[in-house]
Formats: structure tokens, C-alpha cells, sequence
């Protein structure tokens, strides 16, 4: 045991020394992102075409999305990453934890030009997502029409898969108890309307399965272990268009968010960094993501560039945006760490 | 051969005595050295986030010195009200608002927007008033906010200790209980101690046979069973607990034999239920339960039990009497590394558990990767070692059982 202990320690150390001896090559650029076919696009549309173009190498890293493990590189000061994709009020919760530097505009694009809540003080968005709800289409005889059919086990019974957490999840409660769009988050901001949230998730608890991961939600349907889950659009559009599942989504009441590209304090390669920020925010290129993955861009001059054929899959076509909600990040940021630890309560019950 | 060695130190000098045990501990300096940096300090450092917290009290200076001037209870006066204004201001010149704002409110949900508006209102130079802090921010005109601005103020707080315990204090001074809907902890904490005593009594029922079954086999035999048991040992936690989630899922290979034997008439849902965690647990944790039995049944004399049988012993009694208080050390000497490694799981009820299946690691988990509360964390983290080494001491003492002879 001891012998185990010590040889991986030396080849620690030995790893750690050969790290540092390593000459400098080519400029670096070191982003961390929450990986799979996310990642994986990103890289496609964005990464590997500004390496080129700059001429630098783009590493990548992989994280599950957690600020723990940011902070934590910030407080001991070695901070190996420039830029972190986060969720939006992942940045929010950065900002004031002050692990994300707050941004310098002039250096990467008018503010004006982004979609309204895209262009945040510590974070800038990449693409905009829709939280849906998917099903099986060999399993389900009667296709579902909003993602509030999730709370109707008379018509649709079976197990149902959930993200893991209060967001979205009470939002969507508030809105299939009747409260509409509009006044969902103000309901939601009262007791009373935080206990009606989880009262109507109370109708449906012994029924569902919870996600965590992103990838989760299409290898829930196809087990059969769900008849039908919320997902984020493009992890389901991939498996109906790559993997060729029967799979089908509903747009009706989705949740509309954005995901955000942040950089972490102490990060080495400011200026690059910045660099690659303005690059990802000129119209074309910010339209490339779609066509690997169906999420649209955060740019409003943008849509142009956009392939059609990408154009209807993304949570911002027309036909998708008859009724929908902008996830709310300030009454996130506020009321978060409370309604989590609230959820967690009512899990445990 | 142990007594031996010790009746040979006691015929020696107590000056060799002491330094023949002081050499050993000098060769063993740097090691010594290396777990107090590496691993003493670092646990230090971060349990002690569990009861400092300086953030509200830095941010708040001039708001401190006000209110021990207002000795009234609940909301205090207009000076109270200039001092915080003015801190807040400061704090924002600073850059310090945002992780104050957020620091109060873990303590006060729903705090955090409404002190930055108060900063961005003192930040305009403008003469604010007690009336128009309370618009821009209705909670400070609340009783209960402002009894936890004060205790907040305390650097050494017992705010996250107390909520480890589901507890908190009252407007009145008082220790009370968390409202129902926000009490978790110590049914998670309860949760995990059921769920270790389960894997430990299914482990021991195991183990006991088989570790019988291997001493009175050929030696050959009980090799092949050793290394069959130790097999998996060797494989990752992860590599494992992915393994049964292929077999227990719902059209998973345990469900369709099952099936197929006709046992079950429809499919069991094992994932995402306590049942798969506990199974998947057990599976885990056999081999730490077995090897301790397995070393203490092959020292036992099979003479001394003929001895017993011949003296007329009936075979339960020769087991009763003869057999098990010899290998009881090693029983619990199992169940308690078992137990005790129970305690800290965080993968497999990730992955196989469902969502009342999650243990305080998870919890922990959290608190550092999500929530980036650290100090709600260490709490949990201080809670969950004190209880496990009290666990161990009570073991020891009380048992006789010293698990670094077990070796």
C-alpha cells in the first residue's frame, strides 16, 4: 500500500516537473466546457476555426458545470483555464463569488447587438437553448402537445424523467396550476406561491425519474426507462437526426435559456481570451453552432447566416415561440440557494 | 509471539525503551510531515469555515458600532439605517458587494437583489433615508431580517452548525427548529446511517459463510475464491457501480432473467431505488467485510473445537462458546470498516440511488461544487467525521477492538 502511495507520488512529482520544463510552443488558449456532443460541437463551429485562424493552440478541458471546482482554482491562485462555458445563473452566482472577471465590452462587441440577457457583466452568451419536453414516438400512442402534459398521468401514465433541480420545474408547476406566463416568476417570488409549485409536483413525485446530466434524458427514453422527459432541445434533436431514435419534441411552454462563456479571475491569456470572445460575436460566426447542434445564436444580426434547413429546429423559430418562458436569472440568483435546499427538503420527504 | 516481544522490551532500560521508540517515529518524521501538510492543515482550514464567517462583519463595519449603540430589538432607528447605507457603498467601491449580498442571503433568502439596490441608491450620493432603504429593500423593514444582520455581524457564527441540525435561533435568542419545509439534514443524516447498517448486516451475512466455506476448503480452492472476491476490488468504484446499473436497469439483465425464470411477472424498478443501492453497495463493500473474518477464522484451532465436541459440547454451543468469541474481532473489526466507509458514499447513490437515496456526501457535494456555500459544507463535513470517529472510539474502547492490530 505504502509502495503504491509513494510510486504515485513520485510520478507526480516527475509528471509535474516534466509540465513545467516543457517549452513554450504556440500561443495557448485553454477553455473548459460541460463536454458531450455540446462540446463537441462547440469545438466544430468555433474552436477549432479560430485556432486556425489565430494561429494558436485551443485546448479543452471538461468540467460538469460546477463553480465549485473554479472557485477553488481562483483561492489558490492557479487559475490553468482562460475561458468557462456556465450556465447563465451560474454566472450571476461567479460574479459575486468574485471566481469570473466582469468584462470589458469594448473589447468584444456592442452591447446592443446581443439578444436581450445575453450580454451579462461576467459572462457573454454563446447560443440560446430551449428546456422541452421529449418522447418516444413508438411508445407514446397520443402525442403530448406542451410540456405541461408531463403533469397529467390520467393521459399519460408511466414514469416521467425531470431535471434534477427547482428551476424550471416549479416555473413549469406554476404554469400547468393555471398561472399564466407572464406572472409566473411573481408568483413564484410569494410562500404561497413557492408552496403551490411544489404541490403541484407533489401530484406527479412517486412518478418521476430525475436527470442530472444532459446526455441523460435521450438514454432514458431509449431504455424505456421514461414514456416521456424534459431535455434541452439539441441533446434530442441530435438523437433523432444523428442516432435515428423515433424520438419527438414539444415546444409548446417551453423555457428559453442561454448558455454563457465566462472567464475565470487569474486567467492567464487575458488578451486572447478577449480575442476569441470578439470572434465568436461577429454575426456568420456566432451562426455556425446551429449545424451541429440545433441551438440558435445569441447575436441578433445573426439569423441571416443561419442555415435553413437549421432554422426550424431552434427554440427561436416562429412555430416554437407561440408560448414560452425566458428563465427569470435575477430571481434565480436570489431566491436559488433557498429553493434548492427546499427542493432537496421535499425530495428527502 | 506478541507476548514474547513484550515481556523482552520490559527486561530492558526505559532510556533504551525511549529511544527505541522515538527512532522509529524520526524515520517516520517525513511521513508525519507530509499528512499534517497535505492532509491535517487543509481539513483544519476548511472545517474551520463551518463556525468563521467574516464576510457580513467586514462588509459592515460602521453598521456594527451603530447597532451596539441601538439596543433595541427588531428594526432599529434612522442611524442604524445612515451607517448601513454608508457601508454598503464602501463595500461596492470595493468590489465587496456582491459576495456580501450573496453571503446574506444563504441567511436571508432573498436578500441579494434587494441590497444591491440599496448599494446602487447609497452610491448616488443622495441623503438616504431609513424610508427609502425600506422601499427599495422591504425585507430590512422586517423584524427577522434584522436579527439575522445581527447575528451575522458575529465573525464566529453557529448559524451553519445549527443548520446541520435542522436548527437556528429564534427572534427570541432561543435554539429552535428549522420550518418542516426546510429541515433536511438530519433526515439525511438518519438516512445514511440506516443505509450503512443495511449494507453492513447484508455484508456480514455474506461474508460470515463464505469466509467459513474458505477455511475448510483445500487451499487451492480458497484461493480461487479469494481471488474471485478480490477481483472487483481491483476494478474502479465507478467501473462498478456503471456494471450494476447495466444490470439492474429496467430491461437490464436481472430483469429479463428474472422474467424469463418466471419469478417476476412484470419488469422490478431496481434503478433509482434504495434496493439497487443497497445491493450495488454490498457488492462493494463484501471484500472489506470478508478479508478481516477470512485472517481471524484461519487462526482458529480446529483442535480446540474437537476438544469442546469431545468434552461433550453440543455443535452450537462449540460454535457459541469456542468458535465465535475468537473470530468476533474480526467480525467487527469488518463490519466496522464497512460501516465506516458506508458513511462517505457519493457516486453509487449518485448513479443508482434515487432522489430519497442521496447520502450527506452528496449533500456536501453540493454545497462545495454548486452552491459555493463552503461553510454550510465543512458544518456537514464536521458533523459527519465527529460522529464517525466517536463511532470508532466507542468501538475501540468499549469493544476492545483495535483495527490497526487487525493488519
Amino acid at each position: 500500500m505504502k509502495l503504491i502511495y509513494r510510486t504515485t507520488l513520485l510520478a507526480l512529482a516527475s509528471a509535474a516537473i516534466v509540465a513545467q520544463i516543457q517549452p513554450a510552443g504556440a500561443a495557448e488558449l485553454t477553455v473548459m466546457a460541460t463536454g458531450g456532443e455540446w462540446q463537441s460541437a462547440l469545438r466544430k463551429a468555433w474552436f477549432d476555426p479560430f485556432a486556425k485562424k489565430a494561429g494558436i493552440q485551443f485546448n479543452e478541458q471538461e468540467y460538469t458545470g460546477e463553480l465549485g471546482k473554479i472557485k477553488a482554482m481562483v483561492e489558490t491562485g492557479n487559475v490553468p483555464i482562460d475561458l468557462v462555458t456556465v450556465e447563465t445563473s451560474t454566472v450571476l452566482q461567479g460574479c459575486d463569488a468574485g471566481v469570473l472577471i466582469r468584462l470589458d465590452y469594448s473589447r468584444i462587441a456592442d452591447r446592443s447587438r446581443f439578444l436581450p440577457g445575453t450580454a451579462l457583466d461576467c459572462g457573454v452568451g454563446i447560443d440560446v437553448y430551449g428546456d422541452v419536453l421529449a418522447y418516444d414516438t413508438t411508445v407514446l400512442k397520443e402525442a403530448p402537445t406542451s410540456v405541461l402534459d408531463i403533469f397529467d398521468t390520467k393521459k399519460f401514465p408511466g414514469k416521467r424523467a425531470m431535471r434534477k433541480a427547482p428551476a424550471q420545474n416549479l416555473e413549469w408547476a406554476l404554469m400547468a396550476d393555471g398561472v399564466p406566463i407572464a406572472d409566473v416568476y411573481k408568483v413564484l417570488g410569494t410562500p404561497d406561491g413557492v408552496d403551490r409549485a411544489f404541490k403541484k409536483l407533489d401530484t406527479i413525485k412517486k412518478d418521476i425519474v430525475w436527470w442530472e446530466a444532459g446526455a441523460q434524458p435521450p438514454q432514458l427514453l431509449a431504455s424505456k426507462e421514461v414514456v416521456m422527459t424534459t431535455a434541452w432541445n439539441g441533446r434530442i434533436q441530435n438523437a433523432i437526426d444523428k442516432d435515428k431514435r423515433p424520438f419527438a419534441i414539444v415546444w409548446n411552454n417551453q423555457i428559453v435559456e442561454y448558455d454563457m462563456i465566462a472567464i475565470p479571475k487569474g486567467a492567464k491569456n487575458l488578451d486572447l481570451a478577449y480575442k476569441y470572445l470578439a470572434y465568436a460575436a461577429e454575426p456568420e460566426v456566432s451562426a455556425q453552432l446551429g449545424q451541429h447542434i440545433p441551438y440558435g445564436p445569441v447575436m441578433s444580426d445573426a439569423t441571416p447566416f443561419v442555415p435553413k434547413d437549421v432554422l426550424p429546429k431552434l427554440p427561436t423559430a416562429p412555430d416554437h415561440m407561440k408560448a414560452y418562458l425566458v428563465g427569470d436569472v435575477e430571481f434565480w440568483g436570489d431566491h436559488g440557494e433557498d429553493l434548492v435546499k427546499r427542493f432537496n427538503a421535499w425530495l428527502a420527504q | 509471539m506478541s507476548s514474547i516481544a513484550i515481556s523482552g522490551f520490559k527486561t530492558r532500560t526505559i532510556a533504551t525503551d525511549r529511544s527505541d521508540s522515538l527512532r522509529p517515529l524520526a524515520l517516520a518524521a517525513p511521513l508525519l510531515l507530509l499528512l499534517a501538510f497535505s492532509f491535517g492543515a487543509p481539513i483544519v482550514a476548511l472545517l474551520s469555515r463551518a463556525v468563521y464567517e467574516p464576510t457580513i462583519a467586514n462588509a459592515l463595519p460602521r453598521t456594527v458600532a451603530a447597532l451596539r449603540v441601538d439596543s433595541a430589538r427588531g428594526v432599529p432607528g434612522e442611524p442604524v439605517f445612515g451607517a448601513f447605507a454608508a457601508d454598503l457603498k464602501e463595500a461596492q467601491a470595493a468590489g465587496a458587494i456582491y459576495e456580501f449580498a450573496k453571503t446574506l442571503n444563504t441567511r436571508l433568502p432573498g436578500a441579494r437583489s434587494q441590497v444591491l439596490r440599496v448599494a446602487r441608491l447609497a452610491g448616488q450620493d443622495r441623503g438616504v433615508t431609513k424610508e427609502a432603504i425600506i422601499k427599495a429593500a422591504p425585507l430590512l423593514g422586517e423584524d427577522q431580517s434584522w436579527s439575522a444582520i445581527r447575528t451575522g455581524t458575529n465573525r464566529f457564527t453557529s448559524f451553519f452548525l445549527l443548520s446541520a441540525f435542522d436548527l437556528r435561533w429564534t427572534d427570541q435568542g432561543t435554539i429552535g427548529a428549522v420550518p418542516a419545509h426546510q429541515a433536511v439534514f438530519t433526515r439525511v443524516f438518519g438516512r445514511t446511517f440506516l443505509i450503512a447498517t443495511l449494507v453492513t448486516l447484508a455484508t456480514l451475512a455474506l461474508a460470515f459463510p463464505l469466509a467459513y466455506v474458505m477455511t475448510n476448503v483445500r487451499p487451492v480452492i480458497a484461493g480461487i475464491v479469494l481471488v474471485l472476491v478480490l477481483l472487483p476490488f481491483w476494478t474502479s468504484i465507478l467501473v462498478r457501480t456503471a456494471a450494476w446499473t447495466v444490470i439492474l436497469q429496467k430491461y437490464g439483465l436481472l430483469n429479463d432473467l428474472l422474467l424469463w425464470l418466471g419469478v417476476t411477472s412484470e419488469r422490478l424498478e431496481l434503478m433509482y431505488s434504495r434496493t439497487g443501492l443497497i445491493i450495488a453497495m454490498t457488492h462493494i463493500q463484501l471484500p472489506f467485510t470478508l478479508l478481516p473474518i477470512y485472517s481471524v477464522m484461519r487462526a482458529v484451532q480446529t483442535s480446540q473445537l474437537r476438544a469442546a465436541q469431545s468434552l461433550g459440547a453440543r455443535p452450537f454451543t462449540v460454535f457459541r462458546r469456542v468458535y465465535l468469541p475468537q473470530v468476533m474481532p474480526g467480525v467487527l473489526a469488518g463490519c466496522l470498516l464497512t460501516f465506516i466507509l458506508c458513511l462517505g458514499y457519493y457516486i453509487t447513490p449518485v448513479l443508482i440511488g434515487g432522489a430519497s437515496d442521496q447520502l450527506i456526501s452528496n449533500f456536501i457535494a453540493n454545497y462545495v461544487n454548486v452552491e459555493l456555500n463552503w461553510e454550510m459544507a465543512a458544518a456537514l463535513s464536521f458533523v459527519l467525521l465527529v460522529s464517525t470517529l466517536g463511532l470508532y472510539v466507542t468501538m475501540t474502547r468499549y469493544l476492545g477492538l483495535d483495527l490497526f492490530k487487525m493488519g
